[in-house]
Order: structure tokens, then C-alpha cells, then sequence
């Protein structure tokens, strides 16, 4: 090829200049348009692109008993979560944590599962990590871009098994509940109370999470807090002040025999204030914080003495002797017996009913008995006498009244309401028989078609330890406090009922044995008759300074504890003079019942009077 | 010193550019491995760059002593060696890093090369070489049925690697060429029309009005086409839109996703459309001052792909803004522009011609490179000269430098 004219050049290299500067000028204008003229909204998607709010979990509200102490108060705790990603990326992250945390296949389902159903919450994998687990985690955190760990407040018990059926015990949301209306506003990973005091007041609880905003990259990967942007800071749950006293919890739980089971009920005679509520075999609460052990959980609930069963306010037992106070309650209110009044049959170890011979427990009889004595000595035949007096249809018209039939309306969850038959029909539904008044003499010693929880004795004591009246037992200290009924009993009538009470605690009185130095100890013992082994044991007590009111009714049940007096008596007894001696800032001293001066060969003047 | 450093340049402004540049893109390769989660493949890539930068040197300063008349003799058998190299590499070709599925690699010994990069170069030079050797300029398109079908082969093996980029690169090194040797620019225009016609034929109207353009295109020149030619162009319109959808349904589902997303890249902002959002919103978010040079937090975050190769200017946009990609277009502009002049004052037709093809795959890679971060060009893999990592290609731009400067100073 020849060589080029230089015009001719020159007009090509114009050509070739005015392309390549359409092709740079068209780059430049945009450039221009998206870092100058757009550049505030990509700004703006950048931040959103690697911000990201997460939820900052709201410590649970404190919970106080009376004095104010703490029974549940939050300690910090490590929680492990997922980011949210691909179900895939999901997957593979929770498989690699598996032998860090030690998390089974069929949690791994679980909480994929959990995933599909929010997949834009981050997912709580462990909310409960051990500082060697987030050690571990913080070392692999190359190796585990999706993982995040956050400090979360936990739920402490400081009292542990002391509390357990009171409290109930705190969890991680479940599916089926983040269904449920109650649960509305609630996220994946939420910590709820599931029993107890912890799911009654959940609301108040559990106060508002907050939210906290995180820079993460492409990947997902929580690369730090950011600075620039403020998050909403959680709003703890209210606290919430008990009728509780958690020492006398405490002392119960450890006064209480480790091998027996049964349940124990404290009231305050002042407002109806549940003092105390415990149950035996209890459960620490704390093994439910962060998600239970399976191995734990188990052996919770195949054990046979059933640990997670809350006797005071779901078991239900034949009322037996302490009962007779209602039978005595219903004849005087009815006005069929005075208090000096004696039954036409004295006591010879029985009566004879129609064609059957009904005994008394006492086999050498009692004689001839005051109502006073009556309930001093747990006379069956006097008691039969007054039931044959009050009539079935009357003493099933007025226990129901009282409220044997019902639930308390205590302030927890779950309660059984008492069995008491409603009226003469319950015999024809059950059995299909017509009631003859043969049945009255059962139901008036607390036998019968009667099953009574420990806190519906525990009320009704405690309406012989007030005016008449209970007001529903509650835990709540400043809740609303309903007079739930009455004994309709003039002051003088529940004097003789309490002068009984009085005298089963004097010498001869069946409980004689528990009576106290420094308080004026009233009570019932009883053997509730268990057709399935040996008898539950009763005492409901009241107690109180020498010649003033009553301050605390406690109720004792010992499931086959056999001997009220010997079983529940002492424990009931020990329990209300742990409360008094406090309340009356006495020295706590383990020897307190009559039995046990003896034992440990220790004077009791004060046992003559 | 002075002198002697600008007799090493040969040419001073070209080559003081391009070291500038050079130099730049190492400094943003090793800012593109300062992230959060730090790759260690990413993060030393600043060293292999400074080292293959130090073998680029040297070859430049062998390359332009080389003699011209070596380089005349040696343009087709190279162009030969290129050729069968590229053929081979689809048997024996690997592929690298995030493209697995390209084989445009061949490894001797543990040391991998991308052949089309030499391929590029060879092209260019024995494209040169042919159309210097004509004693005329191509007045028909008989005329460049040669030139084309030299280009075509090289492209053909490239885009069956497949590796659209540096086949777009093969299609400028023709187009400039055949400018520079004097072909008519109706000729060219009626040579790029099938393609047009290719990209239009998605839509039938606007096809159908292109076609209609096209025939009275044809029409208004009749005197200077022959018959032959006329229709020849008519039936390659029609051949184009005609294969277009069985040509869609060949292509892979990945790349077809580039093209639907650079329509719109809302479609599949997850998949495809994510390289192309996460390069707008780090580019974007840089502002005119950009973050500051290795402080992008779309980078740091890990949310720009490639971005030590085909996205590193996403990088250069977030971190040095609107001021520092207005200013690397400029120096690329002043490059370019300076190649033309060269070749202007080129003293023969062969080195004007190299000189032109160097310029036209350099223009290719620049616009469509930069060009594909913004969404004004698909998204191609096709790196930016000088600045973006990667071994083989800144050697043969530093050996396309040499050649530029060694046929431009002969006299």
C-alpha cells in the first residue's frame, strides 16, 4: 500500500478521535449521572444493602417477694444465631455448628423448620451458649460467616428448687405458639414463661425487644455494630412484687423430707397473700433457662414421683378429717347443733346406720363429746351424727357454696377445681344409684365422693382464721383481692370452731406432739383413706401470737405420709414458726415442735400450760 | 538520565501514561483485597500484579529493540501459532478462578496463559501485514473478505471458548483496521449490519423498520455497489434475523441472563442482575469524592464481584468517586488519542496499521469494560487494560506497547 496522503490521514484520525470520544464522553456522562446527579439514592441503598436491624431481646421483669427480695432476677447469657440466607446456606452453617454445639439431627429439622416459617427473622439456634461454646464459636468465626453471637439477658432463680412450681419456668417460643392469639407481636427465638408465675404474667414480663442496627457484608456475615445509626433500645419487662416469702420458701423446701411427696400451702390470714406454695418432689426452674437438657427433661418426666406436677394447686385428695371443720361450719351456720350440745349416741368406737355399722377411727370410742371435743379428738361418730342432722341435700347445698366444687381462682395458669358432688344426682351420673342418707355419713367425716387440692383447704382455713370470709388466694401482692364467700358464722360460733382447732395442738390432742414455744398454734390433723396404697397424710394449721389474731394458715399434705400427726403435723408446724419468729424477729432455731425438745432432751415449760 | 529514560520510553507521552496507569491499577488491586473477610488469593493478588508488572517491563524494553523487519516477517506465522494455540485450547484449555466453565486456559508446567491475548496481537499484525501488502485501498466488499475471514477465524475459536469479551475485542481490531486501510464507512456500516440486525431482531417492528432502513440504504447507493454485493448484504440481514432465536437458545442460561438484566436488571436482582446493582451502588455511593482510597464499604463487605478483575472499576468508582473516574477516563482518553497520533505520523502503512488495530482492541475493552459497571454495555467478562489483575494480559499490553512504539519511531 502506497503511503497516505497527510490529509488524508488526518481526516481518518479525526474519525478515529471523534469515535473514541463519543465512546469516553458517553462513559463520562455516566459516570456523572450515577455519582453526581444519583448518587444520594445509591448512597442510600448501600447503607441498606449492609445494615441490618436485629432484635435486642428485652430482660424479663424482676420478680420480688413481699420483703422485696429477688426471686428471679437476669444474669447476661450468650445466644447463637443464624442470619437469614438461603435454606441451603441455612443447612450447611447448622451442620457445621453441630458438633460445636452438639445439637441433634432432629433439632436441625426442627429449626429449619422454624426457619421456612420466618425467613427474614435471624434464627436462634442456642440461646443459651456456655462461655466455652462462644469461645469456640469466636475462634471459627472465618469458618462460620452466617453465625451471630449476642449477648442476651437469662433468666436466674437464685432460690432454685425453693421456687419451681411457683415460678413455672421460662422457654423458647414454640411453633404451635407463635400461632396462638396470646402470642401476636412475638418473634422466633422469644423466651415465654410456660408455667407458673412466669406464664400468668408473661405480659408484664416480658417487656418490648428493641433493636439494634448491624453492618453485615454480602454474605451475611454481622461485621460489627454500626455507629451511625442508633438503634431502639429493649424496654424491660415491669417487675412484678409477690405475696411469696422467698425465705420461707426456702425453709420449707429444705425442712420438707426429700423422700416424700406432697404439697404445702402458706396463706397470710391478713389479705388471702399466698406466703408460700411448694411442692414436693420440686424442680429447679433454672434447668429450663436456654432450652432444657432432653436427658434432663426425661427424667423429669418419666419419673414416677412426678417432679413437674404442682400438688398444691392440681392434686386433689380425699379432704378426710380436716374436712369436719365444714361439716361442723355448715351445722352451726345451719343452726342444728350448739357448741355445748352432745350427740344422742355417744361414742363407743361406731354407730349403727341402717343395717351397717359405721366405726369410729378411735376403736375404744370417745364418749360423750362437746363440738370442741369433737374436733379435739376428730370424732367420726359425733361427726356422723351431724351430718345425719344436716341432711345430704343440705350439706351438698352448702359445701358447694363454700366452694368445694370449684376452682380458687388463683392466680396461676393451671388449677383443679375440688370433686364435690353438686347435688344427689352426681350418684345416679357416677354410679347409677340413688343416694340413700347413708351417704352423708361419709362425706361428714371428709370421706366419700370428695376430692379437695391443698389450696382449697388452705382457703378454707383460712376463712376460720379470718371473720368467716376468704378471699381467693392470689400471688399477685397488689392485684384486686375478691371476698370469694363466706362462712355466714357469727364471731362466737368460729371461736368454738377455733377452740377446738386449739385443743387437737393440747395435751391429748392429736397433734400435741408439734405445738409451739412461742405461738398459738391451731390445727386438724388427717388421714385422707387412699383406696390405691398407703393414706395421704393431712394438718391444716393456723397460727398466730399468744391472744391476738391469726397471722398464717398453712396447709400440709404428705401423699402416703400415713399419720398426720406424726408427718404433716410437725412440718406444717415448723413452717408457720419459721414465719412467725421472722415476722417477730425471734432467733430461727431448728428445734421447734414439742416432739423435737424431747428429742434433743430439751426443757418445754411452756408445753404444760 | 532525562534523555536516557525518555530514549528506554521511545515515546514519552504514550508510554508515561500507560506506566501511570499501570501503577494505579496495582494500587487498586491491593485496595481491592483490603476487605472484612480477606481472601488470601485476594489479598496478595497487588504482588503478582507488581511482579508480572516487572516481566512487562522487560519484555517492553526487549520488544521495542526488536528489528522491524523480525516483526513484519514473524506477523503470520505468528498469527498461524495463535490460531492453532486457540484451537487447542478448546480441547486442553482450563478454566480460572470464577470462570470455571471458560476455557480460555492453557497450563504448561504450572504456568497458565490465555492464548487469546497473544491471538489479539498476532491478528492485529498480520491483518497489518495483509492489507499493507495491497496496492490499493479496499474499494468493494470483495476487498475485505480477506481481512474478514482472517479476523473471523480467531473470533470464531474465541467465542467458542466461549469468551464473548475478547471476541468483541477481535470485532474492534477489524472494524479500526479496515477504517485505518481506507475502507469506505459505508462498507463497514454494511459490514456491522448483520449484527445489528442480530440485536434487533428481538423485537419483530423494530427488526422489520431496520430491514426496510437497510434496503434503502442499499437502494441510495446502487451505483457504488455491485448487484452481488447488494443482495449479499440484504440475505446476511435477513440469514441474522432469521437465526437469532435459535442463536438465544444456544447460548448458555448464564448468559442470557446478562443480556435480559442489562436490559433490566431488576429481573433477577439475586442472580444475574446482582453483579450489575452491587457495581451501580458502590460506583453510586462513592459520590464525587468517593470513600477514600481502600474504605468502600460495598467492596470491604464483600458485596462487588471480581472486583480485582473484570469490576475494578467499581472499586476506583467507590473509593476515588466521580473526580477519580472522570480523571482515569481522561488519562485512558489521552492514551488512546495519542495511538492515533502515532499512527498518524506513522512512517509506513504496515506501522499506522498495527498501530490502529492496537488502538481499536484497547477502545473495546475500555468502553465495554467501564461501560458494563454503569449498565451501559451487558456485562461481558472482559478485563480493563493495565489496571485490572491478570498476568497474561498486562504482558501482551505492554507488548502491544512496545510494538506501538518501536513502528512509530522507525523512521
Amino acid at each position: 500500500m502506497k503511503r497516505q496522503h497527510p490529509t488524508v490521514l488526518r481526516r481518518r484520525a479525526q474519525g478515529a478521535t471523534a469515535v473514541m470520544a463519543i465512546l469516553l464522553g458517553l462513559l463520562l456522562v455516566a459516570f456523572f449521572r450515577i455519582q453526581v446527579l444519583r448518587s444520594e439514592t445509591w448512597r442510600l441503598q448501600s447503607e441498606s444493602n449492609r445494615l441490618r436491624p436485629l432484635p435486642v431481646p428485652a430482660p424479663r421483669g424482676t420478680i420480688f417477694d413481699r420483703e422485696g427480695k429477688i426471686i428471679a432476677d437476669n444474669v447476661p447469657g450468650y445466644s447463637v444465631s443464624l442470619l437469614p440466607a438461603p435454606t441451603d446456606s441455612i443447612r450447611r452453617s447448622l451442620q457445621d455448628l453441630q458438633p460445636i454445639l452438639g445439637i441433634t439431627e432432629e433439632r436441625i429439622e426442627e429449626l429449619l423448620q422454624v426457619y421456612r416459617l420466618r425467613p427474614t427473622d435471624p434464627l436462634l439456634v442456642e440461646s443459651d451458649a456456655s462461655f466455652e461454646t462462644v469461645s469456640a464459636l469466636s475462634e471459627r468465626r472465618m469458618q462460620l460467616p452466617e453465625v451471630f453471637l449476642e449477648m442476651r439477658p437469662k433468666r436466674r432463680y437464685q432460690a432454685g428448687a425453693a421456687v419451681g412450681h411457683a415460678m413455672g419456668y421460662v422457654g423458647e417460643i414454640t411453633a404451635e405458639e407463635l400461632e396462638q392469639p396470646r402470642f401476636v407481636g412475638y418473634e422466633q427465638g422469644a423466651i415465654v414463661g410456660k408455667e407458673g408465675i412466669e406464664r400468668q404474667y408473661e405480659t408484664l414480663l416480658q417487656g418490648t425487644q428493641g433493636t439494634r442496627i448491624v453492618e453485615v457484608d454480602a454474605l451475611g456475615r454481622v461485621v460489627g455494630s454500626f455507629r451511625g445509626q442508633t438503634g431502639k433500645p429493649a424496654t424491660p419487662g415491669s417487675p412484678i412484687h409477690l405475696t411469696l416469702d422467698l425465705a420461707l420458701m426456702e425453709w420449707i423446701h429444705r425442712i420438707f423430707p426429700d423422700s416424700m411427696r406432697g404439697a404445702v400451702v402458706a396463706l397470710d390470714v391478713q389479705d388471702g397473700g399466698v406466703l408460700a406454695l411448694y411442692s414436693s418432689p420440686s424442680y429447679d426452674p433454672n434447668l429450663f433457662v436456654g432450652g432444657i437438657a432432653p436427658e434432663i427433661w426425661s427424667d423429669l418426666t418419666s419419673d414416677e414421683a412426678r417432679p413437674l406436677y404442682n400438688r398444691t394447686t392440681l392434686g386433689r385428695y380425699p379432704p378426710a378429717s380436716p374436712w369436719k371443720l365444714a361439716t361442723a361450719a355448715i351445722g352451726l351456720q345451719l343452726g342444728v347443733v350448739t357448741p355445748e350440745e352432745r350427740m344422742p349416741v355417744p361414742c363407743r368406737g361406731g354407730i349403727q346406720f341402717g343395717n351397717r355399722f359405721f366405726r369410729c377411727w378411735q376403736p375404744r370410742g370417745h364418749g360423750s363429746l362437746s363440738l370442741a371435743d369433737a374436733i379435739r379428738h376428730s370424732c367420726d361418730v359425733y361427726f356422723y351424727q351431724l351430718g345425719l342432722r344436716i341432711g345430704l341435700s343440705r350439706l351438698l347445698e352448702e359445701g358447694n357454696r363454700i366452694g368445694f366444687g370449684r376452682q380458687c381462682g388463683i392466680d396461676l395458669p393451671q388449677e383443679s377445681g375440688g370433686i364435690f358432688p353438686e347435688d344427689t344426682g352426681f350418684w345416679e351420673e357416677r354410679w347409677g344409684y340413688r343416694p340413700t342418707e347413708a351417704e352423708v355419713l361419709s362425706l361428714a367425716i371428709g370421706q366419700g365422693p370428695n376430692s379437695q387440692t391443698p389450696l382449697r383447704m388452705a382457703q378454707f382455713y383460712l376463712a376460720l382464721a379470718r371473720n368467716g370470709s376468704a378471699p381467693a388466694p392470689h400471688l399477685l401482692r397488689d392485684g384486686a383481692v375478691a371476698e370469694a364467700w363466706s362462712l355466714n358464722l357469727d364471731p362466737g360460733s368460729l371461736e368454738v370452731l377455733r377452740e377446738g382447732l386449739r385443743r387437737v395442738v393440747r395435751p391429748g390432742g392429736t397433734a400435741y406432739m408439734s405445738s409451739l414455744e412461742h405461738w398459738d398454734l391451731l390445727g386438724k390433723t388427717g388421714t385422707g383413706e387412699n383406696p390405691h396404697g398407703r393414706d395421704h397424710a393431712w394438718f391444716a394449721a393456723i397460727a398466730g401470737p399468744w391472744n391476738e389474731d391469726p397471722e398464717i394458715v398453712v396447709v400440709v399434705l404428705v401423699e402416703f405420709g400415713e399419720s398426720g400427726s406424726r408427718t404433716a403435723a410437725p412440718i406444717a408446724a415448723k413452717t408457720a414458726d419459721y414465719f412467725l419468729r421472722l415476722r417477730y424477729g425471734i432467733p430461727i432455731d431448728t428445734v421447734q415442735t414439742l416432739r423435737e425438745h424431747y428429742m434433743v432432751g430439751r426443757p418445754a415449760p411452756w408445753a404444760a400450760r | 538520565m532525562t534523555r536516557l529514560v525518555a530514549r528506554w520510553m521511545g515515546d514519552p507521552p504514550l508510554v508515561s501514561g500507560l506506566l501511570l496507569l499501570s501503577l494505579l491499577g496495582i494500587a487498586v488491586i491491593y485496595s481491592a483485597g483490603v476487605v472484612n473477610v480477606p481472601s488470601p488469593v485476594v489479598s496478595s493478588a497487588w504482588q503478582r500484579q507488581l511482579i508480572w508488572f516487572a516481566i512487562a517491563l522487560a519484555a517492553f524494553t526487549a520488544v521495542s529493540r526488536v528489528p522491524l523487519r523480525w516483526l513484519e516477517w514473524a506477523s503470520l506465522p505468528s498469527y498461524v501459532v495463535a490460531v492453532i494455540l486457540l484451537a487447542a485450547t478448546l480441547v486442553v484449555g482450563t478454566g480460572r478462578g470464577t470462570a470455571q466453565g471458560v476455557k480460555s486456559w492453557i497450563s504448561v508446567g504450572g504456568f497458565g496463559f490465555q492464548p487469546a491475548e497473544v491471538a489479539k496481537l498476532a491478528t492485529i499484525l498480520a491483518l497489518a501485514r495483509i492489507l499493507a501488502a495491497r496496492s490499493e485501498e479496499p474499494r468493494n466488499l470483495r476487498d475485505v473478505l480477506a481481512p474478514v475471514a482472517l479476523v473471523c477465524l480467531p473470533l470464531g475459536l474465541v467465542v467458542l471458548q466461549p469468551d464473548l469479551g475478547t471476541a468483541l475485542a477481535f470485532v474492534g481490531i477489524l472494524f479500526t483496521v479496515l477504517y485505518w486501510a481506507g475502507t469506505p464507512v459505508l462498507f463497514l456500516v454494511l459490514l456491522a449490519s448483520p449484527g445489528l440486525g442480530l440485536i434487533l431482531s428481538f423485537n419483530t417492528w423494530l427488526w422489520s423498520a431496520y430491514m426496510l432502513a437497510m434496503v434503502g440504504l442499499v437502494y441510495l447507493h446502487r451505483y457504488r455497489l455491485y448487484l452481488v454485493e447488494s443482495l449479499s448484504v440484504i440475505i446476511a440481514n435477513l440469514a441474522a434475523g432469521t437465526v437469532a432465536l435459535p442463536l438465544w437458545r444456544s447460548l448458555a442460561t448464564y448468559q442470557r441472563n446478562r443480556l435480559l438484566v442489562f436490559l433490566d436488571p431488576g429481573v433477577d436482582p439475586r442472580g444475574a442482575g446482582w453483579h450489575l446493582i452491587q457495581s451501580k451502588v458502590a460506583i453510586g455511593s462513592g459520590g464525587i469524592t468517593g470513600k477514600g482510597f481502600t474504605l468502600g464499604t460495598q467492596k470491604r463487605l464483600a458485596f462487588l464481584p471480581e472486583q480485582h478483575t473484570d469490576f475494578i472499576f467499581s472499586v476506583i468508582g467507590e473509593e476515588l468517586g466521580f473526580l477519580g473516574t472522570s480523571l482515569l477516563l481522561l488519562g485512558f482518553g489521552l492514551v488512546l488519542f495519542r495511538l492515533i497520533r502515532l499512527a498518524e505520523r506513522a512512517p509506513d502503512p504496515f506501522a499506522g496499521l498495527v498501530l490502529l488495530g492496537i488502538f481499536g482492541a484497547w477502545v473495546v475493552h475500555i468502553f465495554v469494560n467501564i461501560g458494563m459497571t454503569v449498565g451501559l454495555v451487558p456485562i461481558t467478562g472482559i478485563p480493563l487494560p493495565l489496571v485490572s489483575y491478570g498476568g497474561t494480559f498486562l504482558l501482551m499490553t505492554w507488548v502491544a506497547a512496545a510494538l506501538a512504539v518501536r513502528l512509530a519511531g522507525e523512521d
